[in-house]
């Protein structure tokens, strides 16, 4: 179990994070530039907290008060860089072999061995990563932190420079090759799909500030920060206040029913939240972006003002246009109260 | 031709480099962890030798280590060794004149390493030791050996802080540059233009090393940064 509790100051930016991940996969997800990478590099011990604790399985990492700030090589804790880091000066077989901590030079030998043919690096021994394809060489970088027998694995944003099949791919064997692995793993990514593809538990991190993890689902269906719902794909925000009868949108000139009892400042209106028929919203199209799969329309309340926008998803051969003029209907079940 | 200069010059060069080679990589990795101020000043007073005229050094070297100076003085008494006019006296000199170049070709060299590659390496447990000389200095293997070729070459030509510091004495302290000037002053314009040809012949194989070295470009892996 990694439990994390850290403040950090950099420049302006301000780093709070605090969750406690327990064995399995956890996402820290948010947008670049978050501080997804620094909270990592805190608790790998690469950079050092201003405050807080760090604790792995009981052992104190880093404790701003005991004073504690164990070496990233007493850590234990397996670190994948975006690029792998392999080292280019030597072979697959001296990568892995140098990260193998403990034993004799025959022992390293054997574990070494295993750990090639586990990872289907056979034949590759002697050659450099300069002469290796992506998927292998991120087989070599994984082998290598589970030769160092880390007793957490933090990943670092391991497929954003990466696109396509080739992604696609190495998310598969990542997620596989992962599989047997015991301890708590900390996937860091600003994509959402492809959190919620690994990994069953997510924390969001917004302007430095990392929540505690909830379940996947829960993200999903009700985000609790304007943050982790933009992140989920909800694109409309408007101010909102409470009232007798629900909750009122001022910008839009409508009252939405069935608000909840607690007290929230902002609504958020889920693009597949929006029907295109059957209501008594009138909007004007602005504007139409066909994608691959479905049409993304701006829509423009009569009555609101000119900053108010909706943003509804439709079929991508849905017959609309800029200029339409089209009634649409909310569906109150599916709005978000933040 | 009595070969003691060349072997003297040799020598003095050989030593100074490999002491230099040593202080120049301990200063240029220390330095570049230091807070930028600190570093902005460290490396002024550490370069300062480099645009200095050599004679401003072998004032300030006498200025330190002759016999009624601090440490000159200092060492006689302790020791009874004199610190200056001994062949070896001119090691002050060169080491001082060559650190910068050493010092500077090897920081350039380490400020163009992937700092992850040792990040890595210290996740996965390997001491930074290791790290230093196993993975840093393959890396850097390039700037660092022209660093010390550079070092040495200029080492092997230094003459204003040598000749003050160690003098001119035949089978003594004469080196190639101060036995070319000695030779020119007393109109031997032969001998002198012989020990002239092998200055140049020395100065174009470091030279032609040096060429070798930068064009040389092993695979490198990396592609493209993080």
């Amino acid at each position: 179990m990694l439990k994390v509790d850290i403040e950090k100051r950099l420049g302006a930016f301000q780093l709070r994070a605090k969750f406690t991940a327990e064995s399995g996969r956890l996402a820290l997800l948010g947008a670049s530039g978050c501080g997804k990478s620094v909270t990592l590099r805190c608790i790998a011990g690469i950079l050092m907290p201003d405050r807080g604790t760090v604790e792995l399985d009981g052992v104190t990492l880093f404790d701003s008060e005991r004073r504690i700030h164990l070496p990233p090589q007493k850590r234990q804790v397996g670190y994948l860089f975006q690029q792998y880091a392999l080292f280019p000066n030597m072979t697959v077989e001296k990568n892995i072999r140098c990260a193998i901590r403990t034993g004799s030079a025959r022992e390293k030998d054997e574990q070494a061995a295993e750990k090639i043919r586990a990872f289907r690096l056979t034949g590759l021994e002697k050659k450099l990563p300069a002469q290796l394809s992506g998927g292998e060489q991120q087989r070599v970088a994984l082998a290598r932190i589970l030769a160092s027998e880390p007793r957490a694995i933090l990943l670092d944003e391991p497929l954003s420079a990466l696109d396509g099949f080739l992604r696609w791919e190495l998310e598969q064997e990542l997620s596989e090759l992962l599989s047997d692995f015991g301890g708590p793993v900390v996937w860091v990514s600003h994509d959402l799909d492809e959190c919620c593809r690994n990994c069953a538990r997510v924390s969001v991190m917004e302007n430095g500030k990392a929540g505690e993890p909830v379940a996947m689902d829960a993200l999903l269906k009700s985000p609790a920060t304007v943050g982790a719902a933009r992140l989920t794909g909800c694109r409309s925000f408007f101010p909102a206040e409470r009232c007798r009868e629900g909750a009122r949108i001022p910008a839009l000139g409508l009252l939405l029913p069935d608000a909840p009892q607690r007290s929230f400042t902002t609504v958020g209106i889920p693009s597949d939240a929006i029907g295109m028929t059957g209501g008594s919203l009138a909007c004007t199209v602005r504007s139409v972006t066909r994608g691959r799969l479905s049409a993304s329309v701006l829509l423009l309340p009569d009555g609101g003002g000119t900053d108010a926008m909706l943003c509804a998803e439709l079929p991508r051969d849905a017959a609309i246009a800029p200029g339409d003029t089209v009634r649409i209907a909310i569906r109150p079940g599916q709005v978000l109260y933040l | 031709m009595d070969w003691y200069p060349l072997l003297n010059s040799l020598r003095i060069a050989a030593i100074s480099t490999f002491v230099i080679f040593f202080a120049g990589l301990f200063f240029a990795y220390y330095i570049a962890k230091l807070p930028r101020l600190v570093k902005g000043v460290l490396d002024v007073v550490l370069t300062l030798p480099l645009v200095l005229p050599p004679t401003v050094v072998g004032y300030l070297l006498l200025r330190l280590l002759g016999p009624k100076r601090p440490v000159g003085a200092w060492f006689l008494s302790v020791f009874g060794v004199k610190l200056v006019m001994n062949w070896w006296s001119a090691i002050f000199a060169t080491a001082v004149v060559i650190f910068p170049l050493m010092y500077r070709t090897v920081r350039g060299a380490f400020e163009s390493f992937d700092e992850t590659l040792a990040c890595a390496g210290q996740t996965l447990g390997l001491s930074n030791r290791y790290i230093f000389w196993h993975i840093r200095m393959p890396y850097c293997r390039q700037g660092v050996l022209a660093g010390t070729v550079l070092a040495f070459a200029r080492a092997l030509g230094e003459y204003g802080a040598t000749s003050m510091i160690a003098g001119y004495t035949p089978g003594r302290t004469a080196t190639i540059s101060t036995t070319v000037y000695q030779l020119w002053r007393t109109d031997n314009d032969a001998l002198a233009f012989r020990w002239v040809l092998v200055n140049i012949a020395i100065s174009a194989v470091v030279l032609l090393a040096v060429n070798m070295l930068e064009r040389k470009n092993p695979a490198r892996g990396r592609k493209g940064g993080a």
